[in-house]
């Protein structure tokens, strides 16, 4: 181990072209797709550099965090870097949404916005939440049209063990038709009501007056329904303001969320594709074009109003397949640069100039190092009953509910479904999640114990071949020669196994892996 | 609004309002600003599960058997006409440095919703999920108010609850730093400041090794994000290799010392909540699990509450040998109550159940006056029998204390008008304080 003789100075590298070299590609971006013409021509317009193109290594690993929340093995980066092909980014885009991580990833995504919570405030219940859960993820898997998604939850009937979109009604604080109505408009059309009129509100609350929950024998099941008594009571009313001032007849023999989804769900509704594309766009770039993402107002308009009308046509265009609208993103050199700015300042963010700088979410962080050092989490939903047991091999991204009990996950800023709103997830970095990755037993253990350590400790050849091998399991790239420099100036010729959990610590704990990038 | 929906009209006439009725001020207003307060912290025993309150501090030996079980013999306190539990002889001798609630209520008798009631003087319902107690004063005494301890402001000792989110919408900036580990070992290994192996010169050794590496933060030049993590590094180091971590090394405590507070993880846990408040800390929680003694009540009571009486009883005194008790705040109590009546029959086996319809707290120090009796439960402890007491009036006396506005507003992402404590009840009536008790 090098000397502990420490210098005043800062050891780190100095900013220069050299450091730049491992992340991006020497030219300018081009322009492959509508979505870039109308953003690079933005961004000329106002003056700003886009960042150069993003390299073959940066983009392996942005691809496989963003589509599949899971970080690229060591074979996978070294049979990425090696191939030739000039399409390879684009096959790797379609081999990642097609994959089981992808589904699960993305249903990670959809739970927090449908606020898929076991336990208080929430109380889904734990079978509800299997229920929900399943019912979430087997429409991300068939890539089920968002309309058609949002269509099923709006409009569900029946036991919230039995029939998990129910369960859309279930997850609120309150279960009146108000605090529905306010979910509903979260959800699917971006809008945070107390900005609005009371009257649009209670106008929208009105198609969800007529939802009865009736308890059952079994314990803590709930069934959905729509009291028809309420309908054809003498008072009823017989129309209902819909959000954009038209109104909508209400009549005796149809459920009046039917009414309301036909609303919602018609082509050139204003908020609905319009909010979902922007919130697809905000899960890959980590900042909507209407920022916050389920913040759409009249007075907070999206940054580039050309591009969010192009991602809505890709997405009316595509039959609603949230999927289609993924890849066409990866595809772009705008998703693609690099996260070096060029330019910087509140505008050049505003129009994603450069891929923005994010933390690994709670749930992909912990998977990731559970992946580099072969180890496991322990996961138990002891309470409220039933007991919910979780596999040992489960993956922290797979995990349906909210509630699960994590010091790890609410140290990292898993969101608490609360309300379903996109900033409740935090990636605020604190000095508390610091002290847990630079120095507790938990991350401790997994480097000094991790079944992949142990094989690493036994399999590595010499340093240079070790060094190579952390690298591309942590950082999906190879060293640079001042890297490798520096790692055996600190390692000598032959590794210890101290040396080489010392080595993963440091490459753990740097910005490169914390981060999307 | 600051109502309370789902109270009954009989809960909603608790608290404050009772009072300043039978004081003949009935209508009179809240005393709007507070007082300077003289509290500067917090130690919380959050005694989880719910501890019967029969068998702590509202003893009821005439109720017979079938509601004392064999705790029939409470002790006299060094306070005239004060009595509780024959485990507790420690605490019995110091009755006159704490004031005993026996008088709260709010009627629910769920888990998750107790401790929130308990802990942010709301019930749930639509809108905004409250930060506790802990998340609240951690804001109006921490970094923002000029807190410069490294240690963070909110400290829990040693597993979050689990069952409650700490901070509610207040977010990650007021989450309690949980220390992990158990005080009582050898070495108090606290999460991220203490780690076993690692020699200090490795630590240094290693960290350059981190910061030789970093590629990336060099080519991202002057990146706020980066920079943001780089701050939270050197934070982190000054705890685990600066001298902020000290507080954590019990080992510097002398052996009599940590003997008086009982070896256990409860009593050094105590010890450990005296350092930090030694130390500026403004808010600790000492989770303290195991009195969600749904079976078999008596025998774990038996093993409870001398650890409990130790560690109590030794915190207090110690803190008050040290002049540390007028600024600090202990207050003991968890979610609810137990069942008056023992559940005898199998499966409970002389068990007792979830009880919010009264029960009990302990608030010492602070400014809070001791040798006082706070309202009184009925001859079974089944119902409230004078002076009942809402959970919102025990946390707007104890941020009155600490001279933290109840009134005063608290920062809501979407900018909702929320205050830090309820000021009126749902069918109205002010949310009081217990006046009788500062």
């Amino acid at each position: 181990m090098a000397q502990a003789g420490m210098t005043a100075q800062d050891p780190r590298p100095k900013a220069s072209p050299e450091a730049a070299a491992p992340f991006e590609l020497a030219r300018e971006p081009e322009a492959r797709c509508r979505l870039d013409e109308i953003l690079f021509a933005e961004l000329k317009r106002k003056g700003i550099r886009p960042a150069r193109p993003c390299s073959d290594a940066v983009f392996l690993r942005r691809a496989s965090l963003d589509a599949a929340g899971t970080l690229p093995t060591a074979d996978e980066a070294r049979s990425f870097l090696a191939d030739k092909r000039p399409d390879k980014r684009a096959r790797l885009i379609d081999a990642l949404l097609a994959r089981d991580e992808f589904v699960d990833f993305w249903t990670l995504r959809w739970c927090d916005t449908l606020r898929v919570k076991a336990e208080f405030p929430i109380n889904l219940w734990p079978n509800a939440v299997q229920a929900y859960h399943r019912w979430v993820r087997e429409a991300v898997r068939v890539d089920m049209p968002y309309d058609r998604m949002a269509r099923a939850l709006l409009t569900a009937s029946g036991s919230n063990f039995r029939n998990g979109p129910v369960n859309f009604f279930r997850a609120v604080q309150s279960k009146d038709p108000a605090s529905v109505a306010r979910a509903v408009a979260l959800t699917f059309m971006g809008c945070r009501t107390d900005r609005w009129p009371r009257a649009r509100l209670d106008g929208m609350a009105l198609f969800f007056s007529q939802i009865a929950y009736k308890h059952t024998l079994e314990w803590k099941e709930e069934v959905i329904v729509w009291d028809q008594a309420r309908a054809s009571a003498p008072k009823a009313p017989r129309s209902a303001m819909l959000p954009d001032g038209s109104r909508s007849a209400l009549t005796a023999d149809r459920d009046p969320r039917f009414a309301f989804a036909d609303w919602l769900t018609r082509p050139g509704n204003p908020w609905f594709a319009a909010a979902a594309a922007n919130r697809v766009w905000f899960w890959l770039m980590g900042r909507g074009i209407v920022h916050e993402p389920d913040d759409l107002r009249p007075d907070n308009p999206p940054s580039c109003p050309a591009l969010l009308a192009e991602l809505q046509r890709e997405l009316v265009a595509g039959r609603f397949s949230l999927r289609s609208l993924v890849r066409t993103i990866m595809n772009s050199s705008a998703y693609q640069l690099s996260s070096i700015p060029r330019s910087t300042g509140p505008a050049a963010e505003a129009l994603f100039a450069a891929y923005p700088v994010r933390r690994l979410e709670a749930e992909v962080l912990v998977d990731a190092i559970n992946q580099i050092t072969g180890t496991t989490e322990t996961y138990s939903s002891p309470i409220p009953e039933p007991f919910t047991f979780i596999p040992e091999n489960k993956r922290s991204i797979a995990l349906a509910d909210g509630s699960t009990t994590s010091a790890f996950l609410e140290l990292f800023g898993r969101p608490s479904r609360d309300t379903g709103m996109a900033l409740e997830r935090s990636g605020k970095p604190t000095a508390g999640q610091s002290l847990h990755l630079l120095n507790s037993s938990h991350i401790l253990q997994k480097l000094q114990r991790g079944p992949a350590m142990l094989d690493f400790f036994t399999s590595a050849r010499n340093t240079a071949d070790g060094v190579e091998r952390l690298y591309l399991a942590i950082l999906s790239r190879f060293p640079t020669e001042a890297e490798k420099a520096a790692a055996h100036s600190y390692a000598g010729p032959a590794l210890t196994q101290a040396e080489i959990v010392d080595l993963a610590w440091a490459l753990m704990n740097g910005p490169e892996f914390l981060c999307k990038h | 609004m600051d109502d309370l929906r789902g109270l009954t009209r009989r809960e909603a006439l608790l608290g404050g309002a009772a009072t300043l009725a039978a004081a003949g001020i009935a209508g009179a207003q809240a005393p709007a600003a507070p007082k300077p307060g003289r509290a500067k912290s917090v130690i919380q025993i959050w005694v989880w599960g719910g501890p019967s309150h029969l068998d702590t501090f509202d003893p009821k030996p005439e109720a017979g058997q079938n509601y004392c079980g064999p705790f029939n013999a409470p002790i006299a306190t060094n306070v005239a006409g004060i009595r509780i539990n024959e485990n507790l002889p420690e605490l019995a001798k110091i009755a006159d440095k704490y004031a005993i609630i026996r008088s709260l209520t709010h009627g629910n008798n769920g888990h998750e919703t107790a401790s929130y009631i308990t802990q942010t003087g709301r019930t749930p319902g639509p809108g905004p999920v409250y930060p506790g107690a802990g998340a609240v004063v951690s804001l109006f005494k921490g970094a923002d108010a000029g807190y410069k301890g490294l240690i963070p402001p909110y400290i829990v000792l040693t597993e979050l609850q689990g069952r409650f989110s700490e901070a509610g919408f207040l977010g990650y900036k007021a989450k309690p730093f949980a220390t992990g580990g158990d005080p009582a070992q050898a070495r108090f290994m606290v999460e991220g400041v203490v780690a076993q192996g690692i020699s200090e010169q490795r630590q240094r050794a290693r960290r350059d090794l981190l910061h030789r590496l970093d590629t990336f933060g060099a080519a991202m030049g002057g990146d706020a994000r980066v920079a943001e993590l780089r701050r939270s590094e050197e934070q982190a180091y000054d705890m685990i290799l600066g001298d902020a971590g000290k507080v954590f090394d019990l080992s510097q405590e002398k052996d009599d010392v940590r003997q008086a507070y009982g070896r256990s993880t409860f009593g050094q846990s105590c010890l450990m909540a005296r350092r930090l408040v030694e130390k500026g800390v403004p808010y600790i929680t000492i989770n303290y699990p195991g009195w969600d003694t749904h079976k078999q009540h008596f025998p774990a009571m038996r093993r409870k509450l001398p650890e409990m009486d130790r560690g109590m009883a030794a915190l207090i005194s110690d803190l008050s040998q040290r002049g540390l008790l007028d600024s600090t705040i202990v207050w003991w109590g968890g979610e609810f109550g137990r069942t008056p009546a023992v559940q005898w029959e199998a499966p409970w086996d002389g068990g007792r159940s979830h009880y919010g319809q009264v029960f009990g707290a302990v608030l010492a120090g602070g400014g809070f006056k001791g040798g006082r009796v706070v309202g009184a439960s009925d001859a079974r402890g089944e119902e409230v029998k004078e002076r009942p007491v809402h959970p919102a009036v025990v946390l707007r006396s104890i941020y009155t204390q600490l001279g933290i506005d109840p009134n005063a507003k608290l920062p809501h992402p979407q900018g909702l008008d929320v205050r830090v404590a309820p000021a009126t009840l749902e069918a109205g009536g002010p949310v009081g304080v217990l006046q009788e008790i500062m």
